[in-house]
């Protein structure tokens, strides 16, 4: 039983143009002292997933189960959010600059966070406390800078500002969404660095949200890949780098340019991920995927169990056994594509092939 | 093209043949003034202070480093849209550094841009084929009919539809408005763009697109790239040559191969063991070298070598010397670092010893 149980979750938002289906039934769970990453490329739903949890997304249409704690999250009140909000569970936002208002000092910004869950507190004790959780996360000088504005601080000091009224209330889940995006790659490892060091001393369940697999091959245990709204597949980290099974985490793999394979050239996905207004019947990764069958275009794959172990699931019609990025397994797609693909799964495979990544005549 | 130039500037001493751009010692300082009536300089952002590369011919050359570094407005000195404060850039062994706008105009052809922000550089209220086709325009090459057949290859050719040529940019999604930029880029046929992040705003799967496009044009016109870019694997991926910027300075520079497989100078070495690599086994692995703080200032740049109150062997010398860029015994002469200590093959830096004060 994990510490946060999300079931066939669903949200929807109606707009002037028709209902965007940002999140199209989801489940998973997170346990503490464990870490999932959810990837996905934008627009994918991972950050509506988590913000609706939290009721963060206002006009949002929400259904399904998402049991925190022995508490269902979905359809909760305002007011007991509030309370878990924060105190339960911890968002670290991917732009320090805009998640700390400009005009209050740093200190006084964590001060609140604490005194808002506990009326007890004096604001000196409380100042106390800030200046010993900015100092457990590596500022400086804490006694000083706890009376400086977000502006005083640089990028890597704001995300840790961030990080320490995240871990203020001591809670039970934090959901850090792209923490290192806007950073660069020196301060990017002194940041997930930290966030790994806390997550192990207090034994907390992290919700690691990024597109950068990168982040997620360092620090997650759990991984999902998510693709309009779904997920698409589900698996241990090594799993999912080393024996994925879904093509579009086979191709999310082969689009980064590594270092063993230097220019060599890059296979991308073709095309773009769909709207989600108008979404493809089927699979929604049919219109890009190398693989499609007949089967396919019309009925959509939900996650199965794939390869040896239990734990690795993944949403796709492709054999169970074929995964990896092995010869091997390739020739187990290959076949499986031959015996299932049809007239129609064939015409849309040719549309694929027909549209090259960098397409056109070359013009003297 | 160069009896256009000619006119204008002076030749580059040290020409060889296959180097399209040298830049000499550039120097850019920005003023910072202060409240006055006069407001006069009163410090100044030492942005560039006294970089050399080069780039040649049908190559790229990476340029990394992180945010503040001086990487793009060293680019903007080459490119021109900037004057530089002192240090020459040759192009086509002419010397091209603080030309007139008119003077400039023809070098313009032969040097485009193509930025990070594929939304904020396309005039939303304009057409697709229009925004293509302002290089015709402003260079008077092509008018009417025939611009527009011009636009039309050249969307073709970057893998956009050219019959989406009355559309507006909104109407496209992220890969397909850089492809716009690099059709835009693209329409006089220069010999060097310079590609200003132009991934970093694109998802994985769309960036590879877009830099498979950029390789297929390199081989079709012979381009130069001066690729700037903070994502190390990207970098790696499409340079031939790399130079690593810290505060202003080259700490690094040579062959993509040299300087990824055995970094020199420290900050290189900590940049590379901090890059995020989609590899599980490769990142619990590594000896992560973790520096401590932040980039200082550049108004007031530490003494000596800039990067030595976060170096990891720093000691007294570095703190009074600056280091000139050299070739550290074993490497390739092309292969230079701005480091007194440089680090050893097998070297643990994360182990490092320091020996100066903070």
């Amino acid at each position: 039983m994990g510490l946060l149980e999300v079931t066939d979750l669903r949200v929807s938002f109606p707009t002037a143009d028709g209902v965007v289906q940002a999140v199209r039934g989801v489940s998973f769970s997170v346990e503490r002292g464990r870490t999932l990453g959810i990837v996905g490329e934008s627009g994918s739903g991972k950050t509506v997933l988590t913000q609706s949890l939290l009721g963060l997304t206002p006009g949002g249409q929400i259904s399904g189960k998402a049991m925190f704690d022995g508490v269902n999250l979905v359809g909760l009140d305002q007011k007991s959010l509030q309370k878990i909000r924060g105190k339960e569970i911890a968002v670290i936002f991917q732009d320090p600059l805009t998640s700390l208002h400009p005009l209050y000092k740093v200190g006084w910004q964590i001060c609140e966070m604490i005194r808002a869950h506990d009326k007890s507190v004096t604001k000196a004790q409380a100042t106390e406390r800030s200046i010993e959780l900015l100092g457990h996360v590596g500022i400086p000088r804490p006694r000083e800078r706890v009376n400086d504005y977000p502006h005083q601080f640089s990028g890597g000091m704001r995300q840790r500002a961030m990080i320490a009224m995240a871990i203020s209330l001591g809670p039970k889940l934090i959901i850090a969404d792209e923490p290192t995006t806007a950073l660069d790659a020196t301060v990017q490892a002194q940041i997930l660095d930290l966030l790994l060091r806390l997550q192990q001393d207090s034994h907390t369940a992290l919700l690691m949200i990024t597109h950068d697999l990168g982040v997620v091959a360092d620090i997650a245990d759990d991984v999902m890949v998510m693709y309009a709204g779904r997920a698409a597949e589900k698996a241990t980290k090594r799993d999912t780098f080393y024996e994925p099974h879904h093509p579009y985490t086979k191709g999310l793999l082969e689009s980064i340019p590594r270092s063993s394979a230097a220019a060599d050239r890059l296979r991308p996905i073709t095309g773009q991920p769909p709207s989600l207004i108008r979404l493809p019947p089927g699979c929604a990764f049919h219109p890009r995927c190398a693989y499609v069958m007949d089967r396919c275009l019309t009925d959509q794959p939900e996650l199965q169990p794939v390869g040896d172990a239990g734990e690795h699931r993944s949403a796709c019609w492709l054999p169970a056994a074929a995964i990896g990025l092995t010869d091997h397994a390739d020739e187990l797609r290959t076949q499986a594509v031959e015996m299932a693909r049809g007239e129609k799964a064939a015409k849309v495979a040719e549309a694929i092939a027909e549209a090259p990544e960098s397409a056109g005549t070359v013009i003297a | 093209m160069s009896d256009l130039l000619s006119k204008a500037s002076a030749a580059d001493p040290d020409l060889e043949d296959d180097v399209l751009v040298r830049v000499d010692s550039l120097v850019k300082y920005f003023p910072v003034r202060g409240n006055g009536l006069v407001r006069r300089a009163v410090a100044q952002v030492q942005a560039v202070d006294g970089v050399s590369l080069s780039i040649r011919r049908g190559q790229t050359l990476g340029l990394v480093g992180e945010t503040g570094c001086g990487k793009s407005t060293l680019a903007r000195c080459i490119a021109g849209l900037i004057p530089a404060t002192s240090g020459k850039v040759y192009f086509e062994g002419r010397d091209i550094t603080n030309l007139s706008r008119r003077a400039m105009q023809p070098v313009r052809r032969e040097i485009q841009m193509i930025f990070q922000d594929p939304y904020g550089s396309l005039n939303p209220r304009r057409r697709v084929g229009a925004i293509i086709g302002d290089p015709f325009a402003v260079h008077k090459t092509a008018t009417g009919g025939e611009r527009k057949r011009a636009v039309q290859d050249l969307m073709a050719r970057v893998g956009l539809n050219p019959e989406h040529f009355n559309r507006f940019p909104a109407e496209f999604s992220g890969g397909q408005r850089q492809r716009i930029g690099v059709a835009r880029a693209l329409a006089l046929r220069p010999k060097l763009i310079i590609c200003d992040e132009p991934v970093s705003a694109l998802d994985v799967s769309i960036q590879a697109q877009v830099l498979n496009l950029l390789a297929d044009l390199q081989a079709d016109f012979g381009l130069s790239y001066l690729f700037i870019a903070h994502d190390l694997e990207v970098v790696r991926h499409v340079s031939n040559a790399v130079t690593v910027m810290y505060l202003g300075r080259v700490a690094e520079s040579g062959p993509g191969d040299a300087v990824y497989g055995h970094p020199r100078h420290p900050y290189s070495a900590a940049l590379l063991s901090a890059a995020p690599a989609a590899d599980p086994d490769a990142a619990a692995d590594r000896q992560r070298i973790l520096l401590t703080g932040d980039v200082p200032s550049p108004i007031n740049p530490p003494t000596g070598c800039r990067f030595h109150p976060r170096c990891p062997k720093a000691q007294d010398l570095c703190a009074t010397d600056e280091p000139a860029l050299r070739t550290t015994a074993g490497d390739p002469s092309t292969h230079l670092t701005a480091c007194h200590y440089p680090v050893a093959e097998g070297e643990i830096l994360a182990r490092a010893d320091r020996r100066v004060q903070r």
